[in-house]
């Protein structure tokens, strides 16, 4: 079942598309903002909302890695593992990173807090290595010591 | 065939002419090139997606570089200039099938796909044979996907064509393709059956062994080691062509066998699953009498080898009067041709219900009465306008369903085709069509799985649907008559557009049949024609019937079934001889046990059932994979089946029975399938065409004495099977019937069109050997596609004059618990023999009564809750079901599911909601109400 | 005539970083040429206006932007044979480049009013911005922009008293490389899979919706209002006659730099000079040793073709691509096999999995320099991976994506070949010492 919040907001994201389905992208991330990740319940629920079967659905989902169709902590740090954060410096964050958490990629932190995954170049590659937590990107992030600031952010 | 200006194409820089609007592939194959493939399938076209049918392509005859095109994504045009055979297409086409070899398990010996497996062919025609890499194969968790279909997810090879077939192709929603890069998982969104009535498809569209038949596999054999014989599906009357294979003396598996101008390259999973009751352990395999033993209770009495024939003799000998003959729409031609000769015209009964004999006769009078054609399977999948009158076509006719899911994209693909895009481009066309569909009009009891495509669906009683086909043939023609009085409204808003849509329309298809129980109906889809082609258009009419030869048996007349019961009621029948037929299906309990009372009953038939068991000699007949003969499908398309292997016990087919009766009795001797035929053809010139329906027994591929073996070359051949009776192989059968062998020695070509027993070539083990046994990929067989039409349109005589019989509006009863029962249809379940195949079973829903709920209101606000329906005196206790779509004062009785027949449907009902007193349980037939009432 | 100092793109930034809004677009001569196309030139003017520009793509492949819009057919006249659209590829996934979110962070009208114009030329009256699902802070600017641009009738109906329409959405992404490639971009927009479209028929003819579309990278047509409003020649003349190609481009470098970050040059400019002045040298104790020109899809170069003119052509002259001009920087001390592997960990992971050589060959490719790196390799490896290079070239697979990755990789492993040999012969990464 949607909550009310989610249906109105995905109405209101359906709205600039010609098609309901065409809204599907958005709509998923609509949940997941909601929910912090799509459940199966919640894919069954956009689809039934979007008019399509779940099998449409998850195959679009699925597609798509900013779509989480697994359990998140309550904060995903995305770590960028492309070609310039990688020349300066990704390994080293990544290490720490993991050391710090305790987990590695693709893991949660046992407390729920953390989970971290691998992201595609986020597109600041001048300050290089970053990361992105939730929805924040963060750059310059050499050395890896400086991520510590950050995680303080996120409770 | 189109006649279309041919063009140049350069292969090996040598000219050949070929059809333009095709893709170089498709053009490489029909040449008879051998080019590896996996994406493109003939009947899907072209994607482009799996890299393996790459060629070098050279600009002109000066250009000795070139470049790598997909054969399949590049169109065969004026002057193209390619060669398959350039090192570097070579090289490039080997190291693909490595790179779709990195994660293939490499599981020939343990696959269900082995040896019949593209995958292995095309590795093999790449020559790629080193396996270069030393790392980790991904691997992936396997569905369950329901009783038909198995999935091994790890042999995939990520070509796209089950998606493509499952969703794009036969419109599936619960199936898909998952995640992405080398990731890619096809399947469904979670464990689950499959939805799609065409599911079992994936095992032949799918190149290697993922999707598997899970029925072959529960009792696996090699494929190489089932002998087959070319076959037709007995589940409804499209007449599929079917390839049933055995091993051991029980039928294994069903495949497609290829029919241009019926099935092309698909079968539903009914024709495919629904072949279990002929290994069923309830078989009559012996042929018995039954007496009274001392304490009054039955006896069997089996007949041993050749004893049968003289007692069935004395019965008959022995006949104190009249003795007749009832016929069957599930049995052949040749069968109920005997039956008639044996109880002579005047005492055959045709098998069908009272009305289904009307209706089938009214079909049989349009069709050979006028100059209306009625199309093939391929014709209505090329129609670009469709009015469906009465029919549930995916629940009655699955693969009528598949033609129109075709046909509701021609309009936009031919739109497509005008803006530049070739119609084998498949994805192409798919984006540029995008939710276009073509007109298609429904008018049903209810909703059908086909009325998501339908540009106006109206839903109402059969008088209602009558009605608005009458008020269309009016719309197109103003002499045709119109009905009085006004149509429901949301008929009436249906009229104009479909009048116009069916007017501008360059190939319109008309479908109906006896699926609403109208002869209305059906009159109203004649109409709709003959206004059609008056106006100039060359309309189709298609009808839907209910069983593998009810035309067959149409044609072949005989009285109507009531009459028989009239006449045993008069006690003018003294023995009763009844072919491959349940009469509690057609008749009331009543009916048919008053039928059934006379003096001596006779049963032919290959399972037990409520008939057999109140006959008093049974005889065993062949189950369709164990007998020759000739069906009649809706489309009067005679086609022969072939007996796949010889089984165990005294089974014969019906027709031979038959014969040696009649010889036995004085009558004319019949030896041979072809001697029948041949009588058959003589005495009634509508089936003059029966013994051109495939080649004679004494049939010979020129110059040769050998026969056409249904077994393999490849077949592992003798085994120790039978080493415990005795170590020397038995000799194989003989069979008089056909140019076909119980043996792998024999012609070894390719056959005959209707003698293909197996689609195989050198170097091509799969299912795509058949592009080597057509004159062009995705046309016609060579020599032609089997089978032989035996009802053309008159060109000219006497035109179908106009029916007038409109029913007045349908008006719900005054009492409230009284409703119109309509038949309702379901792929798995209405038809009674699938059903009988455990798999199938798996899928036949529960009995219900369907109600609109605001009807079902007055008498349950909750479904599920039982009621008791009364139909002219039987009572059945249902479970209600609400049903929008169904029209006020009607209900849905969903006919042939277990206990759900012996009434005949539309007929009025009384609803009455539980009582105290009834008896808990399930839902079903409840028999002895005492409320009896003759028709 | 310009001097070589005019940013038209950049030059109008506010140094805050705060995206302009739509006043201050406005004085800074914003919409000006919208109004003056809707007053005084017809679709085919404009059109032809981009044409003479000599305007080419800057999503990478650089066609030349006037021809691509006249390939919709019946280009002139809005909806005269039903929709069409235009849409602004705002995916930017590109490794290294990260020009379209500066320009989108800073001046969204600019982009508002390309899409404007190339609306108005096409006959498209419906546009959308194609955005990366990461780009937040970008997102926040364009929907206010878009919002501003409604409320004063910059969109919607009837445009600042014309009988031009246009809508104009935001589609907010959620990764995946394939998006960028227009058809899969299209597809991702239907709701469906980013799977790449068989060409032809090319998206101008059949595209969104199976209607006429043209798809533009954001910094192509955030050139085209300074090109309506200065003119063609104007246009040209800002590369200084450096190029053939007109305009100016915004350059960025990445690596191990004093100054990495992005510049608008006059298009032509060599790698020398933004690696040398721009960019300010190699960070102190770090040598150069090769850099991807556009991104991580094109060959590498090195020190011996820095001198190249950054522009479509000229960049082919020496085996590489300008790409996206987003320069990446290899140092001396990060090790060139473990560089590849990220390209093509990247490249093997971004993949629809649609067609079968990118789908398999790009995972094998990771798997030996995975193999490599860790000290596993095998001598044949090498041979194989070019071998890979070799086979996944344009035409072989179904997109540019594969391709795009067997550019590094070929010359990656033809310029860093001892490299990749010591990692075998020594069976380590000699780059791991320090984490020994
Ligand atoms: C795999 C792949 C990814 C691409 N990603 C982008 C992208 O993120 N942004 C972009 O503008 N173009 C991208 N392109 C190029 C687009 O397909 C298209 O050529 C471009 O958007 C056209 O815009 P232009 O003519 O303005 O350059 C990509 C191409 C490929 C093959
Ligand atoms: S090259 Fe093939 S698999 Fe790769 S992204 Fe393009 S179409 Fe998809
Ligand atoms: S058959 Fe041509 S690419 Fe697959």
């Amino acid at each position: 079942m949607l909550s009310d919040a989610e249906r109105r907001e995905i109405e209101e994201d359906i709205k600039a598309y010609a098609d309901r389905k065409m809204g599907c992208v958005g709509a998923l991330k609509i949940v997941q903002r909601h929910r912090g990740w799509v459940t199966d319940e919640a894919l069954k629920a956009v689809a039934d909302h979007l008019q399509m079967t779940p099998d449409e659905l998850d195959s679009v989902a699925t597609f798509y890695p900013l779509l989480f169709r697994r359990p998140v902590g309550r904060h995903v740090i995305l770590i960028c593992d492309s070609v310039s954060c990688y020349n300066v410096g990704y390994e080293d964050l990544l290490g720490y990173l993991t050391k710090r958490l305790g987990i590695g990629l693709g893991q949660t932190t046992e407390d729920g807090r953390f989970t971290l995954l691998p992201v595609a170049c986020l597109g600041v590659c001048e300050t290089a290595p970053a990361i992105m937590i939730d929805s924040d990107v963060h750059g310059g992030l050499e050395p890896p010591e400086k991520v510590e600031e950050l995680l303080k952010l996120y409770e | 065939m189109e006649d279309k200006k041919l063009i140049t194409v350069y292969i090996e820089d040598k000219p050949y002419r070929v059809k333009p609007e095709r893709s170089m592939l498709d053009a490489c194959l029909t040449l008879g090139f051998d080019l590896p493939y996996f994406c493109w399938h003939p009947a899907m076209h072209s994607v482009g997606a799996c890299r393996q049918c790459a060629v070098k392509q050279f600009r002109d005859e000066n250009d000795k570089k070139g470049m790598l095109v997909m054969a399949c994504m590049t169109p065969a045009a004026e002057g193209v200039r390619i060669s398959i055979k350039d090192p570097e297409a070579v090289e490039f086409r080997s190291k693909v099938i490595e790179w779709l070899m990195l994660n293939h398990p490499h599981d020939c010996p343990v696959c269900d796909e082995g040896g019949e497996c593209h995958l292995q062919d095309m590795t093999v025609m790449t020559g790629h044979v080193y396996r270069r890499t030393r790392f980790k194969k991904r691997t992936h968790r396997n569905q369950y996907l329901g009783p038909f279909v198995n999935h091994e997810m790890n042999r995939c090879i990520q070509c796209y064509r089950c998606v493509r077939f499952y969703n794009d192709y036969a419109g599936g929603r619960d199936f898909g393709v998952f995640a992405a890069h080398d990731n890619v998982y096809f399947g469904r969104q979670e464990d689950g059956v499959l939805q799609s009535e065409f599911s079992g498809n994936l095992v032949e569209v799918c190149p290697t062994g993922v999707f598997t038949d899970r029925t072959l596999k529960a009792h696996y054999t090699r494929k190489w080691d089932l002998q087959t014989a070319p076959s037709i599906c007995v589940h409804c009357g499209l007449g599929c062509n079917v390839i049933p294979g055995e091993r051991y003396g029980t039928l294994r598996r069903i495949r497609n066998r290829y029919n241009g101008q019926v099935n092309g390259y698909f079968i539903c999973d009914r024709g495919r699953y629904g072949y279990g009751f002929v290994n069923s352990e309830r078989r009559i395999r012996h042929p018995y009498y039954v007496t009274c033993g001392a304490s009054g209770e039955k006896e069997e009495n089996k007949l041993d080898e050749g004893k049968a024939l003289p007692h069935a003799k004395s019965l008959l000998q022995g006949a104190k009067g009249t003795i007749i003959g009832i016929g069957s729409p599930r049995a052949s031609l040749e069968a109920n041709y005997l039956l008639k000769r044996l109880s002579g015209p005047e005492n055959f009964y045709a098998g069908f219900s009272g009305r289904d004999f009307n209706l089938v006769r009214r079909i049989i009078s349009i069709l050979t009465g006028g100059p209306i054609r009625t199309p093939t399977l391929k014709e209505v999948a090329e129609a670009d306008a469709v009015f469906v009158l009465g029919e549930d076509v995916p629940g009655a006719a699955p693969m009528l369903g598949l033609a129109l899911r075709q046909a509701v994209r021609q309009k936009p693909v031919e739109a497509a085709k005008k803006s530049g895009i070739p119609v084998w481009n498949d994805y192409a066309v798919r984006m540029a069509v995008q939710n276009d569909k073509g007109p298609l009009f429904i008018a049903a009891s209810a909703a059908t799985r086909i009325d998501p495509l339908a540009e106006g669906v109206f839903h109402g009683a059969p008088e209602d649907i009558a009605r608005l086909g009458f008020a269309v043939a009016a719309a197109i023609r103003p002499d045709a008559p119109a009905p009085q009085g006004a149509l429901p409204e949301a008929a009436a808003r249906l009229v104009p557009l479909i009048a116009a849509r069916l007017k501008t329309a360059s190939r319109p298809v008309i479908i109906s049949g006896t699926g609403a129980g109208s002869m209305a109906v059906i009159g109203a889809a004649a109409n709709i024609a003959k206004s059609l082609l008056e106006s100039g258009k060359g309309p189709g009419l298609c009808f839907v019937v209910p069983e593998c030869n009810s035309i067959g048996l149409g044609l072949l007349g005989g009285k109507n079934l009531k009459e028989a019961v009239a006449a045993a009621r008069q006690k003018r029948a003294d023995t009763v001889i009844v072919l491959e037929n349940d009469l509690f299906d057609r008749l009331s309990a009543p009916e048919a046990e008053a039928l059934l009372a006379a003096r001596q009953v006779i049963a032919i038939d290959h399972l037990p059932n409520h008939t057999v068991s109140m006959a008093h000699m049974v005889l065993p007949a062949a189950a369709f994979a164990e007998g020759t003969g000739t069906l009649v499908s809706n489309e009067g398309r005679a086609q022969r089946f072939y007996k796949v292997y010889v089984p165990g016990g005294q089974i014969e087919e019906s027709w031979r029975w038959l014969a040696q009766l009649l010889a036995a009795t004085g009558g004319a001797e019949f030896f041979t399938l072809d001697d029948v035929d041949r009588a058959l053809a003589e005495e009634m010139p509508v089936f003059g065409g029966v013994p051109a329906a495939a080649p004679p027994a004494d049939f010979r591929m020129s110059g040769l004495e050998i026969k056409i073996p249904r077994q393999p070359h490849r077949f592992s051949g003798r085994t120790a099977i039978h080493a415990d009776v005795d170590v020397h192989e038995p000799k194989p059968p003989v069979d008089p019937d056909s140019p076909l062998s119980f043996s792998m020695e024999g012609f070894d070509g390719r056959p005959p069109s209707a003698l293909i027993s197996r689609f195989w070539a050198p170097g091509w083990n799969s299912v795509q050997a058949v592009n080597k046994f057509q004159s062009e990929v995705g046309g016609q067989l060579h020599g032609g596609d089997p089978g032989k039409r035996l009802i053309e349109p008159a060109s000219k005589g006497p035109s179908l004059s106009y029916f007038t019989g409109i029913p007045p509006a349908f008006k719900r009863a005054w009492d409230k618990s009284l409703f119109l029962i309509v038949p309702l249809y379901h792929v798995f379940g209405s038809d009674r023999l699938s059903a009988l195949s455990p798999p199938v079973a798996e899928l036949v829903p529960s009995p219900y009564l369907a109600l609109n709920p605001e009807d079902a209101r007055d008498f349950t606000a909750r479904e599920g809750a039982e009621i008791r329906l009364l139909i002219e005196g039987v009572s059945f206790r249902l479970p209600v079901r609400f049903d929008a779509s169904i029209a006020r004062g009607v209900a849905g009785f969903p006919f042939g599911l277990p206990g759900l027949h012996g009434v005949e449907l539309p007929a009025w009902g009384r609803i009455e909601v539980k009582m105290s007193g009834w008896a808990e349980k399930s839902a079903g037939r409840e028999w002895g109400e005492g409320e009896a009432g003759d028709v | 005539m310009s001097d070589g100092s005019e940013r038209p793109l950049t030059g109008d930034f506010r140094s805050d970083g705060r995206p302009l809004d739509m006043g201050e677009y406005e004085r800074a001569g914003g919409y000006l040429a919208i109004r003056r196309a809707l007053k005084e030139m017809s679709p085919a003017e404009v059109m032809n206006e981009v044409k003479a520009s000599r305007l080419r793509g800057r999503g990478g492949a650089g066609f030349p932007t006037g021809l691509k819009w006249s390939f919709v057919p019946d280009g002139e006249g809005q909806d005269a044979a039903g929709p069409r659209y235009i849409i602004a590829n705002a995916d930017e996934m590109e490794p290294g480049a990260f020009k379209d979110r500066i320009l989108m962070e800073n001046n969204p009208h600019m982009l508002i009013e390309g899409l404007l114009l190339g609306a108005y030329a096409i006959g498209a009256g419906c546009a959308y911005i194609f955005l990366r699902g990461e780009y937040g802070r970008a997102a926040k600017a364009i929907e206010r922009a878009l919002a501003e641009a409604y409320e004063k009738n910059h969109l919607g109906k009837d445009i600042l008293g014309s009988d031009f329409s246009l809508e104009m959405r935001l589609h907010m992404s959620a990764g995946r490389y394939m998006c960028g490639e227009e058809t899969g971009l299209i597809n991702s927009i239907e709701g469906k899979r980013a799977i790449p479209r068989a060409k032809p028929p090319y998206p101008q003819v059949c595209g969104f919706m199976g209607r006429p579309t043209v798809v533009n990278n954001v910094e192509t047509l955030c050139n085209v209002p300074h090109i309506i409003r200065n003119g063609a020649e104007w246009y040209k003349g800002l590369s200084q006659k450096l190029s053939a190609d007109g305009g100016t481009k915004i350059y960025g470098a990445s690596g191990r730099l004093k100054r990495p970050g992005a510049w608008e040059l006059p298009l032509g400019t060599t790698a020398r000079e933004l690696l040398e002045e721009h960019a300010g040298g190699m960070r102190e104790g770090f040598g150069f040793r090769g850099l991807l020109p556009g991104g991580a899809s094109t060959e590498f170069i090195l020190e011996e073709h820095l001198d190249v003119r950054m522009d479509f052509d000229s960049v082919q002259s020496v085996g590489s691509r300008m790409g996206t001009g987003t320069m990446v920087v290899l140092d001396d001390r990060t090790c060139p096999v473990g560089m590849q592997l990220s390209l093509q960990k990247f490249f093997a992971r971004e993949s629809c999995g649609w067609c079968t050589p990118c789908r398999e060959g790009l995972p094998w490719v990771v798997h030996m320099l995975r193999a490599i790196e860790a000290g596993e390799g095998e001598m044949e490896d090498i041979d194989l991976l070019l071998e890979q290079a070799r086979l996944l070239a344009p035409g072989h697979t179904f997109c540019a994506l594969a391709p795009g990755a067997a550019e590094p990789l070929g010359s990656g492993v033809k310029y860093f070949r001892e490299d990749f040999e010591r990692h075998i012969r020594g069976k380590r990464c000699p780059w791991k010492i320090k984490s020994l």
